[in-house]
């Protein structure tokens, strides 16, 4: 028999979160899935749908354009940053000046703006008097990132590559200090060469700050919105229109509420499905 | 396969350390000869040095001075894998990813040994450490005591290795378990012969897993000898408080012209020749409290307090006279104890004059 009293005035303590939460997410993602089953003609009239902006989505080339033109933009940042923000952090120093000098540089990306890393990169990258673009066309490349698909997709991996390796590398580093001395020196002892030190110790002990890592840089680039419109603005043509900037078209530019609201819920099950794969991939195997 | 020997040995983590200072250096000096196949203990408190001479052995450090010997090989310039050497560590270090099978032939393949004499050497230590039915284990699954013995096996499996060296491996061991993992290196030594080097604060791990016991104090060796040479003949005054509990009686003492010591005005029978040399130095007796015994004349005290520990009761008195110092007496159960006051007499073969520190031969 349970001796416990029941003690209801714990719900106060936890309302203030709820509530915060509440405004914060729920309200608003109602609202979204609200939208995404009525049509609206303005004078705040609104008639029910059913799943036919769900089904409008999905059949919609222009979506299914813009989602893989997404995948791709996400693989080939995730296959740059997580190898080459593990190679930065295996290079850097372990001590002193040039260890300080090397985390405020990798720092310093992180602490820019986004909209001022695409309008720095948009100023870099042209061709007539950016630095990148100038030099790139008088060494005989032509390159023009808002006329030519390649140069502008080329541009875009750039600057997230240069705005968030070094995310990669400071969660990277902090995982390698974390790793005992006494591995090390038994590896040496043990003959360890040094790919072998990396491959049985340093990798097995940053499993788990790259699993971070990798979820993250997969939510933010597939979520990626400012750099790239400043950058860009989904062009050429239609070239680098990513997901939310197609979003944002469809939502403000041409106003269609119900299909942007149900591209939003779309969008959202795709991200919450695709990190919770990567999760269940990266920990299978772990003891629990 | 070899003794190691050590010459002149001399490290300091310091980049440039002064001669004359000696808080720069964590080895001061040091020379030591471990014969081929025999158990060896380092013993000092931490901070001695004891585990910046076994880097040194392994080669994990660089000696700032002096030079490291296998056999007539001198191995002073060598890495850790070129050396014969394996090392055991306070955590056990497995590879988290691999087998238990794979971490035991992870030496033997670095090396590029064939894949069926590496199967065959895994097997075989695997059976000495009782380890065969978790070989196809994830070695992170198993218990610290199950890792550590990896740790050793990884040692084991590698036929060249001259030496095998400890650095306090039971630390993090369950107290229950020490014992069992302690009597398995006693055992594999027996077994295998091969050269172990344990370095240990703990006196009793020393002491009983040892032939021979180094003790170490500050950057120095204090004395080299088996456990009863160091538990009846302490060289130093710090063996004969640091091993032993409780430790040495140290008292304050005088030689007279005769050559002969006196303590409180008593003629003290020495096992210490040449006495009359080591006037004038600061002088002291050492006893062992197992070596003194309630007598009906001799030094006078005052009995403060008796424990019983089991099978002995340690007695303190105090001395009476002007420095009022502390003798301890081991009493062995049953044996009378004077109920406040008393004499006590000094064993002569165990008793010892120490001079500044060091024993008086």
């Amino acid at each position: 028999m349970s001796t416990r009293t029941p003690n209801q005035k714990a719900w106060w303590l936890v309302l203030p979160v709820v509530l915060l939460v509440a405004f914060n997410a729920v309200i608003p993602l109602m609202a979204v899935v609200n939208y995404s089953v009525q049509e609206t003609f303005g004078n705040n009239q609104f008639f029910f749908e059913g799943v036919r902006w769900f089904e409008q989505v999905m059949q919609s080339p222009r979506f299914r354009e813009a989602l893989t033109r997404q995948i791709l933009f996400t693989a080939i940042v995730l296959a740059i940053q997580v190898p080459l923000g593990v190679a930065i952090a295996l290079a850097m120093p372990r001590k002193g000046i040039g260890l300080s000098i090397c985390l405020v540089l990798m720092a310093m990306p992180l602490l820019i703006p986004y909209n001022v890393v695409g309008a720095m990169w948009n100023i870099f990258a042209l061709p007539d008097i950016g630095l990148m673009g100038k030099v790139l066309n008088d060494l005989g490349f032509n390159f023009n990132y808002t006329r030519q698909p390649v140069s502008a997709w080329i541009t875009l991996v750039a600057m997230d590559v240069w705005h968030w390796t070094s995310l990669v590398v400071l969660l990277a580093y902090a995982g390698l200090s974390a790793i005992p001395e006494a591995y090390y020196q038994a590896a040496r002892i043990d003959g360890a060469s040094a790919w072998a030190i990396f491959r049985h110790i340093q990798l097995p002990k940053l499993k788990h700050v790259l699993l971070i890592a990798v979820l993250l840089r997969f939510m933010d680039s597939f979520m990626i919105y400012t750099e790239a419109v400043v950058l860009t603005g989904g062009g050429p043509g239609n070239a680098t229109t990513l997901l939310s900037i197609d979003l944002v078209k469809i939502a403000l530019g041409q106003f269609d509420l119900g299909p942007a609201a149900a591209m939003s819920l779309i969008y959202f099950l795709i991200i919450l499905l695709l990190s919770w794969l990567f999760y269940t991939v990266m920990t299978r195997g772990e003891e629990r | 396969m070899a003794r190691i020997r050590l010459e002149a040995l001399c490290h300091s983590y310091l980049p440039r350390p002064r001669d004359d200072e000696a808080a720069d250096w964590a080895l001061r000096g040091l020379d030591l000869e471990w014969a081929d196949g025999g158990a060896f203990a380092l013993l000092g408190p931490s901070g001695c040095g004891k585990t910046t001479l076994l880097n040194l052995v392994s080669g994990l450090l660089q000696p700032t001075r002096g030079r490291i010997l296998f056999g007539d090989r001198d191995v002073t310039a060598l890495a850790p894998g070129e050396r014969n050497i394996a090392q055991v560590f306070q955590f056990p270090v497995v590879y988290d990813t691999m087998t238990v099978f794979d971490n035991l032939a992870f030496p033997l393949r670095n090396r590029g040994l064939p894949e069926p004499e590496v199967r065959q050497r895994v097997a075989e230590i695997a059976a000495m450490l009782d380890l065969t039915p978790q070989l196809g284990q994830r070695a992170a699954g198993l218990t610290a005591d199950g890792k550590q013995k990896i740790s050793l096996g990884r040692g084991l499996v590698r036929a060249d290795v001259a030496a095998i060296l400890f650095d306090e491996p039971l630390t993090v061991i369950d107290p229950h378990l020490k014992w069992r993992l302690r009597s398995k290196l006693k055992e594999l030594h027996q077994r295998l012969g091969r050269t172990m080097i344990y370095v240990t604060h703990d006196q009793t791990e020393a002491l009983t897993f040892a032939d021979q016991v180094v003790v170490m104090e500050g950057g120095q060796v204090v004395q080299a000898g088996t456990p009863v040479e160091l538990f009846e003949r302490p060289a130093h005054t710090f063996v004969g408080h640091f091993i032993g509990s409780p430790g040495m009686n140290l008292l304050p003492c005088e030689v007279d012209d005769a050559g002969v010591a006196r303590y409180a005005g008593v003629a003290v029978a020495t096992a210490s020749q040449g006495l009359a040399s080591a006037r004038g130095r600061r002088l002291e007796l050492g006893v062992r409290p197992e070596f003194v015994r309630f007598a009906a004349e001799g030094i006078a005290v005052d009995v403060t307090r008796v424990s019983d520990v089991g099978r002995h009761r340690i007695v303190d008195t105090r001395v009476r006279g002007d420095g009022a110092e502390l003798v301890k007496l081991l009493v062995a159960e049953g044996e009378p104890i004077p109920e406040r006051e008393g004499h006590v007499v000094f064993d002569p073969a165990y008793t010892r004059v120490y001079a500044d520190g060091w024993a008086v031969k």
